[in-house]
């Protein structure tokens, strides 16, 4: 007989690390969304949500610290897309994926200049490092609720302003067609600008919610990004929704492939059925294959 | 014929050795150091240097070595094995120092080990693996404890506390791996049966699946953990999360204050292996390591405004073994001080007491540890 209580531990236990997945594909997603480039510093962004809180925690409360962070990055955020994109000349998207991953390197060094190789961590937002919500006999740190019930809320917030602000509408208007948005009269360029700023601070908030569960160091910004990238892969590019549902699967994935084989397996299970979810709908689980969301290169 | 003969020419003198010079007979006393002062192993290269330069400056201020300074010639490897070839050269070929100390990690230092025994270049590794000391290169030294030296006091402590069933998980890094190995072969003989063995990615930001799967093991007394941080931390704060509820062996890694204040109450009740250097409050006066572990760590601490660690204690110990080498041959000949390296008897260090031997180039016995808790935030003795 199947212990349910164990199978809702390994799924308590996908949805911890699928959370940290979802929250970082999320920014992704919306960067591809807006301007069709595939921000390969958007781990970076988390990490520094992380640092900037961490050290802002020793002068100011928790929630002060968690805020600020989150406008110093989104501010990171915008002056690199104005520094970096904006001069450019031919605006090639294959050029500007590039650009983010020399940028990825670049802010990784500066984080260890600025902060050191230490590791270190937020406090828990609610209890401390042993405490743990209990749910028919399987247990989760009441952190994972945190950065699930953040992800909610972000997906939310995103999805009413897209659909119901003026912004959120030039937004999606420039990702679906440029020149068209141009001539309607939007400023692709600030459209860019903001898109940067907006994932970045949403890139923050995920640093600061999830460090006290993975801890923050200057490199745990590229694995992050990899994996947060294929949850918005395989949940579709172009859905804030897709990108969350995304990752969780990813999440919960790996750790049914912990309870039936060994650990270090789990990495490769998971990329042989997300490359299996790929091969029979190939725009992502919620994609939509019209092309009306997805950018050519 | 003629371009044959160049190539020949040129090969050969490609080929030729750089036997070990006779140092030069003035000027200060060249000693060079790889350590991984950036990259995954800044937490054992950045204490490493800090302390050495520390240690430099204060025997320059005493008035040197056979009344020389001392000038550190460092290199920054990033725990790069391929860097630390590189630098072994520049050191050997272009800086001619007189031995080097580090690297940081157990793979560049296997790296680097045939070529320093080749061109006769003396090398104190700051790195634990036994096989930088097994097989013994004439050369080659090394200052930490041995990796099967904790592995035996953490079975000692089980049999002990009556723990014959565990579950071993490790990083699938370098450090993480080796550990593993050594688990697996010692436990047989200790008595010790391993129920479950998981490896997880050395940057894994939550263990809790395979904790899961531990708890689900049944039988299962304790869980060892082989891995350097965060997983470290993220392992203790999982266990107490899921309701895991054993004890918790962590390896000598974990030789770190910062790391119980990282995993916060969840370190409470944390079992490992160190040298005394984390309890020296806790000694007794008379013990041949307190007076130096209590200056190192006030002198540390005070200067560079963080805890103390046995990573930088390592490469105390790599520098003192070198000067005291020097001090007892009194010479700046590799090969001599070389001989008086092996011939160093009862000197004490940070991680223990050294007594080499022709056959012995660590130096270390099972009484170079202790087995210590973490008990209110701080690290304790382990008592009984």
């Amino acid at each position: 007989m199947v212990d349910a209580s164990l199978i809702l531990q390994y799924f308590l236990s996908g949805i911890t690390k699928g959370s940290i997945y979802a929250v970082v594909a999320i920014g992704f997603n919306l960067i591809y969304s807006a301007t069709g480039v595939l921000n390969f510093a958007q781990g970076e962004f988390v990490m520094l949500g992380g640092m900037v809180a961490v050290t802002l925690c020793l002068f100011v409360p928790l929630p002060v610290a968690v805020f600020v962070a989150v406008i110093v990055v989104a501010l990171v955020g915008c002056a690199l897309e104005i520094v970096f994109f904006r001069k450019l000349r031919h605006h090639s998207i294959l050029h500007m994926i590039i650009i983010t991953i020399g940028l990825s390197i670049v802010i990784q060094e500066v984080a260890l200049h600025l902060w050191d190789e230490k590791v270190r961590s937020l406090p828990y937002f609610t209890g401390n490092e042993i405490s743990s919500v209990r749910f028919f006999g399987a247990a989760v740190s009441p952190q994972v609720l945190w950065v699930l019930g953040t992800v909610t809320v972000m997906v939310v917030l995103l999805h009413l302003f897209l659909r119901y602000t003026a912004r959120g509408r030039a937004m999606r208007a420039c990702s679906s067609n440029a020149e068209a948005a141009m001539l309607a009269g939007i400023n692709i360029s600030n459209m860019r600008t903001l898109s940067f700023g907006l994932s970045a601070a949403l890139g923050g908030l995920a640093g600061c919610v999830i460090s006290p569960i993975t801890m923050t160091h200057y490199e745990m910004g590229a694995p992050l990004a990899i994996k947060g990238f294929a949850a918005a892969i395989l949940g579709g590019l172009g859905n804030p929704t897709a990108a969350v549902a995304g990752g969780l699967l990813i999440g919960v994935a790996e750790a049914f492939s912990v309870s039936q084989l060994p650990a270090a397996y789990s990495d490769v299970t998971t990329f042989i059925l997300f490359l299996l979810a790929l091969f029979i709908r190939p725009h992502g689980l919620f994609g939509s294959p019209s092309g009306e969301d997805v950018r050519e290169v | 014929m003629k371009r044959v003969l160049i190539v020949l020419l040129a090969v050969g003198l490609l080929a030729t050795p750089v036997w070990g010079r006779d140092y030069e007979e003035k000027g200060p006393i060249k000693i060079g150091a790889i350590f991984a002062v950036t990259g995954p192993a800044s937490f054992l290269g950045a204490p490493e240097q800090k302390t050495v330069e520390m240690l430099v400056d204060k025997i320059n201020a005493e008035g040197g070595v056979l009344g020389r300074r001392i000038q550190l010639v460092l290199k920054d490897s990033g725990a790069s094995p391929e860097k630390a070839v590189s630098f072994a050269k520049t050191l050997i070929d272009e800086d001619n120092v007189l031995a080097i100390i580090g690297p940081s990690t157990s793979g560049e230092t296997m790296q680097i080990k045939q070529l320093c025994e080749e061109n006769k270049m003396l090398l104190v590794s700051c790195a634990a693996a036994e096989v930088i000391v097994n097989p013994v290169a004439k050369y080659v030294f090394k200052t930490p404890q041995k990796d099967s030296q904790a592995i035996t006091w953490i079975f000692n402590t089980m049999k002990d506390m009556g723990i014959t069933k565990i579950a071993v998980l490790s990083s699938n890094a370098g450090f993480g791996a080796a550990g593993k190995k050594q688990l697996e072969t010692m436990a047989p003989e200790a008595g010790i049966e391993i129920l479950s063995n998981e490896v997880y990615d050395k940057r894994a930001t939550d263990l809790t699946d395979i904790l899961t799967k531990v708890k689900s093991t049944a039988g299962v007394q304790a869980v060892v953990n082989w891995s350097i941080v965060p997983a470290q931390s993220i392992v203790a704060k999982n266990m107490k999360q899921i309701g895991l509820d054993v004890p918790l062996f962590q390896s000598h890694g974990f030789g770190n204050p910062k790391y119980v204040e990282q995993a916060g109450v969840a370190a409470e009740g944390t079992l490992f292996p160190a040298g005394r250097l984390l309890v020296v409050d806790e000694l007794p006066d008379k013990h041949p390591q307190k007076a130096l572990l209590a200056e190192y760590k006030t002198n540390y601490e005070a200067k560079h405004n963080e805890d103390v660690s046995t990573f930088g204690g390592h490469a105390y110990d790599a520098l003192m073994v070198v000067i005291e080498g020097i001090k007892k041959a009194d010479s700046l000949n590799r090969d001599k001080v070389r001989d008086a390296i092996e011939r160093i008897k009862g000197l004490p260090g940070t991680a223990g007491v050294y007594d080499f031997s022709p056959e012995d180039h660590t130096g270390l016995d099972l009484s170079a540890f202790e087995m210590l808790t973490v008990k209110d935030g701080k690290f304790t003795i382990y008592k009984k």
